[in-house]
């Protein structure tokens, strides 16, 4: 590809808006994908990441003055998917069930009208890209295969068309979860070996995280942010999306004083933290942070370090999950409050800390992530 | 009484084959006793020599067979065979638009299904002698054509091959319809819409996807039609008259007025051998992939 060529966004949505009926399931978004990138469309059912998908491919169309979806710099609200540069594979696969692993697989090339000889070779080399052996598997119908392996048909035979973009429609929804890590890593690395642009569409946060360069959060039929995994995780604009992906503490209260780069917030109940300065902060305004529960302390009242934040409450539960236990203490006026803390060893190292003790939640200002009004 | 009840239950529940077949025997017995065993006497009686006043005599005979090979009765069974089969395929071509439509329909889609139906509720006899109204030479259309001054004459349509025609299409199509909506209807829509990102044309859809996968349908709706065309003597008897006879109307004619029961014995034994054959070799022939061949 030339240079120029490669400054092209692969995929451009420039303010599309798509309604049924009363309901604006897509609500003038707009976006570029670029080339090769791994791109996530991520959100809660019913939030609108599966009509932007469908609108992608081309089985919806956008509204009357609803805005452009642009294929490799070329409007293609009238396209049907047929006439689109594009492979899907589907959420259950749609795996056809009377045709065998190979004929599944050709049945994109044979629509397209590519050589015979050609054929052959190259259902072969899909079918090993995606490591199912042409010899075992090639002649089983769909019926006849595990889930996971249908997942590698279907991807097979999207792959097997050697496509600009591929859309992913929550591919990996099925399948059970070892499975799926394995397949998210696999997914990443075909994305970079052939240089493909993915456009994968997900409800799972994590999985969103794992494999994406960035990812469109969407709400409501709006993409409430874009970015880089660690952007959006680390910070988030909004309520919604803070929630959304991984867990979050939230706090609420006025701003009071600005002193030395901080502002420190009054809380209802008369608690207060401190906060980066913010452009969205201004004199007396309602400010709401979140902090994510690793980032946060669990400390005696007495020994709280200095210059960090701490609210007092009681510790309500411990839970044990492995990796981490979360601490949950009940602070009064903003609720319970999740920490995280990395496990050390329990047999060798036992927790302080025991229901119904006095407890200071701790954390740095810097750790606050401000979020604006939805 | 009840302490019995409960005993012969909770034998049951230990017993999933006795259960097995304490469901089957009331319906089991039935047709045993009403199918099984009249088709049993049956086959008898067209292996015995005929009685004087209808009835057999004893004794065993192989004449009623070898009576039916007379050009006169293989016509009649030829004719039956033709017109079974231009019956089935009409109903088919007829058919699956309409079983299309309603399954791809929503709102619709009961009402469609109600008028299919709708038919069934007058009895088939009604239904026909409604057709001869419709037909007879001072009927309904015929009135019509000449009213509209498309023709001089009324046109002869009752008591011929025409007449039966419509009549067996009329009849059987809701047996074409049903069972190839039921098919098109569990069809997963996104396996079109998978085959059109694929690159599959609305034509190509239809001939590799939609077409092979309502094969059950299909097949089913055929021997619906087919298997009740072939005995079907009603229909022949009003819209046909005397000269349309169907294999049907020939057994119904042994079996009353010539008073042979012998003869009409073996003429349903060797139609219902001949069916048998038909649809084994018709299974055979579906197995053979529609629409999934590599394009050469």
């Amino acid at each position: 590809m030339t240079g120029t060529h490669k400054g092209t966004p692969v995929v451009q949505f420039v303010g599309v808006s798509k309604s049924f009926g009363d309901v604006k399931a897509v609500d003038d978004v707009s976006f570029d994908i670029r080339r090769g990138e791994f791109f996530s469309i991520l959100g809660p059912s019913g939030c609108g990441k599966t009509t932007t998908l469908r609108l992608l491919a081309g089985f919806e169309e956008p509204d009357e003055d609803g805005g452009e979806v642009r294929l490799l710099g070329e409007t293609v609200n009238k396209k049907r998917p047929y006439e689109r540069k594009i492979a899907m594979v589907f959420q259950n696969y749609a795996l056809f069930p009377h045709l065998d692993v190979t004929r599944n697989v050709s049945f994109g090339l044979e629509q397209r009208k590519t050589p015979k000889s050609e054929i052959e070779d190259r259902v072969r080399r899909a079918l090993e890209m995606v490591r199912l052996k042409p010899d075992v598997f090639s002649k089983r119908l769909p019926g006849q295969l595990s889930g996971g392996q249908r997942q590698r048909v279907a991807l097979a035979r999207a792959l097997v068309l050697e496509p600009a973009i591929l859309l992913l429609d929550e591919p990996l929804g099925a399948i059970d979860l070892k499975l799926r890590k394995e397949m998210q890593l696999e997914l990443k690395s075909l994305n970079q070996q052939l240089g493909t642009t993915f456009v994968y569409v997900t409800h799972d946060q994590e999985e969103a995280l794992t494999m994406s360069d960035r990812i469109a959060v969407m709400d409501n039929g709006r993409v409430a942010q874009l970015g880089t995994p660690a952007e959006i995780y680390e910070n988030p604009r909004t309520a919604s999306v803070a929630r959304f992906i991984g867990e979050s503490n939230f706090f609420n209260g006025q701003a009071g004083r600005r002193t030395g780069g901080r502002w420190v917030v009054a809380q209802p109940d008369g608690g207060s933290f401190e906060v980066p300065d913010h452009p969205g902060i201004t004199d007396a305004c309602q400010v709401q942070i979140a902090v994510r529960p690793e980032w946060m302390d669990v400390q005696k009242p007495d020994s709280i370090p200095p210059g960090e934040n701490a609210l007092m409450g009681t510790v309500r539960d411990i839970i044990y999950l492995g990796e981490t236990m979360h601490v949950i203490v009940t602070v009064p006026g903003t609720g319970d409050v999740t920490v995280a803390l990395r496990n050390e060893g329990q047999l060798i190292k036992p927790l302080l800390w025991k229901r119904g003790d006095t407890a200071a939640v701790a954390w740095l200002p810097e750790d606050c992530q401000i979020l604006e009004a939805e | 009484m009840s302490a019995l009840r409960e005993r012969a239950l909770a034998w049951l529940y230990t017993r999933p084959q006795a259960r097995a077949w304490a469901l089957l025997a009331p319906g089991g017995f039935w047709l045993v006793a009403f199918f099984l065993v009249p088709l049993l006497l049956m086959f008898v009686y067209s292996l015995m020599p005929r009685g004087i006043y209808g009835g057999v005599e004893p004794g065993f005979t192989l004449e009623h067979y070898a009576r039916f090979i007379d050009p006169l009765y293989l016509q009649v069974l030829q004719r039956t065979f033709a017109w079974s089969i231009a019956c089935t395929v009409i109903c088919l071509f007829l058919g699956y638009p309409v079983a299309y439509v309603i399954a791809r329909s929503s709102r619709w889609r009961t009402f469609l299904l109600f008028l299919v139906v709708l038919p069934f509720w007058t009895s088939f006899l009604v239904r026909t002698f409604a057709m001869i109204f419709l037909m007879r030479d001072t009927g309904l259309v015929n009135s019509w054509l000449m009213r509209l001054g498309l023709t001089e004459e009324p046109v002869t349509m009752l008591y011929t091959p025409f007449a039966v025609m419509i009549g067996l299409v009329y009849g059987f199509l809701p047996f074409m319809i049903l069972p190839i909506y039921a098919s098109l209807e569990k069809l997963d829509s996104s396996l079109l819409e998978a085959a059109e990102v694929l690159g599959a044309r609305p034509a190509a859809r239809f001939r590799r996807i939609t077409l092979p996968l309502s094969m059950p349908g299909v097949v089913a709706g055929s021997l619906l039609v087919f298997i009740p065309a072939l005995g079907s003597f009603l229909t022949s008897d009003l819209l046909g008259g005397a000269k349309q006879v169907m294999i049907g109307n020939l057994v119904q004619n042994q079996f009353s007025s010539a008073r042979n029961w012998p003869f009409g014995s073996a003429a349903s034994f060797i139609v219902m051998a001949l069916v048998l054959a038909a649809v084994m070799w018709y299974l055979h022939v579906k197995d053979r992939p529609v629409g999934l061949e590599i394009t050469k």
